[in-house]
């Protein structure tokens, strides 16, 4: 299992319609991811990163071509269905934090694991494990309101995290974070990765990020520049 | 989930604190204002019970064909074993006998020759017997104006504008000609004890009350009257109950196809009072529409802004892998709780003041000082068993409604730019 094949992006193409025009912000993709990658996507403004990681993230569809997830290909898949799986097996990591401020840190890493059918008890064990993950054991009462920028984003690390999910998308997840905070929660999300074997795509333009990855996808104009190994 | 939506619930005050004070106060208003009409309403109903249609009413068939023009020639018989069967088959419902007669009241001057003259409605009331309850029914009290009640046989009251048009005066000696339950001539000589008015001037015009032993006597009734009323325990006029004892009375004298055989009628047979009664529930019906209506939109409304504050949480929770439908029932059941809640507050607030009201009433008898018993003085309120849920139907399905339609953005929301959404 270690090394198969877990996204399949073929042929992708992805037009927004602009007035009567169209514009293509991918075109013709094909990428291979396998499991445990620690991935980025990279490149300019306005390259088509966000774009891509929607597509795999099964949250838009593509025009042409298709993006096949843990062997579903996105064209089949119903809107219910394409939930399921993010439900399941996607954890989203996003710019901002977007915790739930009336809830504490326990209840927000908590939420994603009410969609899923799980005991207390389950659900109790799995927050606290991931609270220890991010280091964050003894916030475990606090709301985000009284956390640093760093500690919330490593909340919701550990809400993305929680259910164990096969794959993790983030988008930028360090653009608001200052340095030091950026290589904490960039460490964490390593070990997570050598841990428990989750993929991880990154879209990024953050050095910070690129110097983690071991894998650097270069997205110019929506189109595949480069495809790096950066690390074994 | 629930306990969760409960937390999110009791922390965020601008989710539940808006909402939950339109529905308390909505469904405050929804009980004040029923309890309100049902009272005024019943208050009039009642007073019709109490002066002519009882509750219930025994007559005979005959009197039933004819019964605006009172006549005493159809009235029951053997009503003392009439009355003894229905006090021993319902018990909990208070029988009385009356006769309603009409005739003509006549003042002599000193050589007994008549000074003046005037048709008259008399009601024949028990109301030496303290039992009965009439004195009270009646109200007498509160209705004479001058002069005293009766205190024994041969004392009448009348009506004081009839008594001011035929210049009686307390004391005066007055005789009623009419015609006997066998139709010969009546005359009988009384003394006027006291002046009343009702505040009704259809009956203020010319009426009088006399003890039923002298009405007996005048109209030659030997143990018979031709209303016996009956009145349920409770102050207001309880339509099931009335119903379910007319029922099985009627049941028992179908078979007599006697012209005199008893017939009883409920309250809501009579006068009109069906129409009346029908109005009361229809009105009541119609407030609780207005509010469910007023309120869904203001709810409506409060659950749209709440939707553009948590925006970005349903964002999250549809990029998380929440399905559209489950974040709708959710938001719905929040809507539900707080509904209940709501409307749970406004029944408490909106009942302690009913309450209060239907005990100590709003005396506004100083404006209306004409109008003795037909628009009873005192306003009350009325609790009903409906009053305690009645305010529930505006309360939970405004709230459920308002949710319902300002959930529906949820259906039109895209995931495709959920990444972007969440982005700032
Ligand atoms: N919904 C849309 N409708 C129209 N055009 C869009 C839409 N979404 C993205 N685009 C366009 O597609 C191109 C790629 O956008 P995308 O957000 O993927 O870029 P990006 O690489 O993530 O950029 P950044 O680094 O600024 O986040 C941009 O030119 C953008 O304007
Ligand atoms: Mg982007």
């Amino acid at each position: 299992m270690e090394n198969s094949e877990i996204i399949s992006v073929r042929d992708l193409t992805k037009r927004f319609p602009m007035g009567l025009s169209e514009f293509t912000a991918l075109r013709g993709i094909s990428l291979e991811f396998s499991r445990g990658e620690f991935s980025g996507v990279v490149g300019p403004s306005g390259s088509g990163k966000t774009t891509l990681l929607n597509i795999i993230g099964l949250l838009d569809n593509p025009t042409d071509g298709d993006v096949i997830i843990l062997g579903n290909p996105s064209k089949n898949l119903s809107v219910k269905e394409a939930a399921m799986i993010r439900r399941k097996h996607m954890g989203f990591i996003f710019q901002t934090y977007n915790l739930l401020p009336v809830y504490t840190v326990f209840e927000n890493v908590e939420f994603p694991l009410l969609l899923l059918s799980m005991s207390t008890g389950e659900r109790k064990k799995a927050v606290l494990e991931a609270l220890a993950w991010v280091g964050l054991s003894d916030k475990e009462k606090s709301k985000p309101a009284q956390l640093s920028g760093g500690e919330c984003q490593r909340v919701a690390i550990a809400r993305a995290m929680v259910k164990r999910p096969e794959i993790v998308l983030a988008d930028e997840p360090t653009a608001n974070l200052d340095a030091d905070n950026s290589h904490h929660i960039l460490q964490t999300m390593e070990k997570l990765n050598k841990e428990l074997h989750t993929t991880f795509i990154f879209a990024t333009h953050d050095e910070k990020v690129i110097s983690y990855l071991r894998r650097k996808i270069t997205l110019v104009d929506g189109k595949v520049s480069h495809d790096d190994v950066l690390k074994p | 989930m629930i306990r969760f939506l409960i937390k999110g619930l009791l922390r965020d005050s601008h989710r539940s604190r808006l909402p939950l004070i339109v529905v308390a106060f909505g469904v405050m208003l929804t009980i004040l204002l029923t309890t309100w009409i049902t009272g005024i309403l019943g208050d009039s109903i009642n007073l019709n019970a109490k002066l002519a249609t009882g509750h219930l009413k025994v007559i005979t068939r005959a009197y039933q064909e004819n019964m605006d023009q009172l006549p005493v020639d159809l009235a029951l018989t053997g009503t003392s074993g009439l009355i003894k069967s229905l006090r021993t088959d319902f018990p909990a419902v208070s029988w009385v006998e009356r006769i309603e007669f009409g005739g003509l009241l006549d003042l002599p001057d000193e050589n007994n020759e008549t000074k003046s003259q005037g048709p008259f409605a008399g009601i024949a009331i028990d109301m030496f017997n303290i039992d009965s309850g009439e004195k009270e029914r009646l109200n007498l009290k509160k209705i004479l104006v001058d002069g005293k009640l009766p205190s024994s046989s041969g004392e009448l009251l009348v009506s004081s504008s009839f008594a001011q048009k035929l210049g009686i005066k307390i004391r005066d000696k007055v005789t009623f000609i009419g015609s006997t339950m066998f139709g010969e001539m009546a005359i009988n000589n009384y003394t006027v004890a006291g002046t009343i008015r009702y505040g009704i001037s259809s009956l203020d015009k010319g009426s009088i009350i006399m003890d039923i032993s002298d009405a007996r006597n005048a109209l030659d009734m030997e143990d018979a009257c031709n209303e016996i009323l009956g009145f349920t325990g409770t102050d207001y006029y309880d339509d099931a109950k009335a119903t379910e004892v007319m029922t099985s009375f009627n049941k028992k004298h179908l078979e007599n196809k006697d012209q005199f055989a008893p017939v009883m009628l409920r309250l809501r047979d009579q006068n009109d009072l069906g129409t009346l009664i029908d109005l009361m529930n229809g009105v009541v019906g119609l407030i609780s529409f207005i509010f469910i209506l007023a309120m869904s939109v203001v709810l409506w409304n409060a659950a749209l802004i709440g939707g553009l504050r948590r925006y970005g949480e349903v964002g999250l929770r549809l990029a998380i892998g929440e399905e559209k439908g489950h974040i709708y029932r959710s938001l719905i059941a929040e809507s539900l709780i707080i509904g209940i809640a709501g409307s749970f507050l406004g029944t408490a607030v909106g009942l302690s003041i009913s309450y209060l009201v239907q005990q100590k009433g709003i005396d506004l008898s100083k404006l209306m000082e004409s109008a003795t018993m037909i628009m009873p003085g005192v306003f009350r309120t009325k609790i009903t068993p409906a009053s305690w849920y009645i305010g529930f139907i505006p309360g939970i399905l405004a709230t459920v409604l308002g949710t319902a339609l300002a959930g529906i953005g949820i259906y039109r929301r895209q995931t495709a730019s959920l990444f972007k959404e969440l982005q700032s």
